[in-house]
């Protein structure tokens, strides 16, 4: 896991530098937003002339999942005051995966608070270093960067299309951008493409394994 | 809407969607469907952006140029279950590649 999120916050400090951000605020993002799908897409919607309100937009509704993870791991830890603060921000893909995936209660405690605050540290410090060769590399396209932005996000998407549902609304929502790239503003295709899974969630498998 | 605004403001609306979590009763979000459409929102927003950034020009009009055959560098190394960084730099190596030597 280590090298993954390494991997991860090297990339997300180069393509972020390479969007226009400063590194001040490529920082900032890794230490204040700490999620890596919605920090990669703010840098994305920005760096493809998006607008602020659909970067944000993007970037919030990626972040949804996270409050989500929160209704599990706040049974979990059961933690109150300034804990409860920190463990919200601590609240991400890898910390509840390995919490979750603990048998014992202490255990499941201990593995999300380790993985959490070992991730935000790497994450952070990678971020920085990425930061730093996206800044030293000038020129985003003659690098390919525009090109690693894309790969960047179909690697997140990747793990994400084990169910047919998600594979069905990835096509639904890849097909949607298509359309409307040519005729809306930047970052616009992508917020309608959250339609495919309100469509598939409500259609999709699912929803009619609770209805039988 | 300022480089500033855009980095503050979505920290602190990804800090507050992450506290709901611990804040928010569940039986008010726990719906079946609605946690259908929640897991599957990641997909359709990386979906869409994959797309955009691939395909979508300057003004959106859709092309295909040096972005796309580094996509499909990296759809072959995400295949062939590469690493993250891995099929990241092979993605630019492939589109610096093809642009230098004039093409897309």
């Amino acid at each position: 896991m280590g090298v993954a999120t390494g991997a991860y916050g090297l990339s997300f400090g180069a393509l972020s530098v390479a969007a226009g951000f400063s590194v001040l605020q490529t920082q900032v993002l890794s230490l204040l937003l700490f999620t890596g799908g919605s920090q990669f897409a703010v840098a994305g919607v920005i760096g493809a002339g998006g607008s602020g309100v659909s970067a944000v937009a993007t970037s919030t509704m990626l972040g949804v999942r996270n409050g989500l993870y929160g209704l599990e791991t706040s049974r979990m830890l059961q933690v109150r005051g300034w804990r409860r603060l920190v463990a919200a921000h601590l609240t991400i893909d890898e910390s509840t995966a390995v919490g979750m995936s603990q048998q014992h209660p202490d255990e499941r405690r201990l593995g999300f608070w380790t993985a959490g605050i070992a991730v935000f540290v790497l994450w952070n410090l990678m971020t920085l270093l990425g930061a730093g060769i996206g800044n030293a590399l000038g020129d985003p396209t003659r690098w390919g960067l525009d090109a690693a932005a894309a790969a960047a996000f179909i690697a997140l998407l990747w793990p994400r299309l084990r169910s047919r549902d998600a594979r069905a609304t990835g096509v639904l929502a890849g097909l949607i951008a298509l359309v409307l790239a040519p005729v809306t503003k930047p970052g616009v295709p992508v917020l309608v493409a959250v339609v495919a899974a309100v469509i598939v969630g409500l259609l999709g498998a699912g929803s009619r394994r609770k209805v039988a | 809407m300022s480089r500033w605004t855009i980095v503050l403001l979505a920290g602190t609306l990804g800090y507050l969607v992450k506290l709901a979590g611990y804040l928010v009763p569940t039986r008010l979000v726990a719906g079946r469907r609605t946690s259908n459409i929640v897991a599957l929102l990641p997909v359709a927003l990386l979906a869409a952006l994959t797309v955009v950034q691939t395909f979508a020009g300057r003004g959106g009009a859709l092309t295909v140029d040096a972005r796309a055959a580094g996509i499909g560098a990296a759809v072959v190394l995400l295949l062939l279950r590469a690493n993250f960084l891995v099929v990241v730099i092979a993605a630019a190596v492939v589109a610096a590649l093809l642009r230098a030597a004039g093409i897309g």
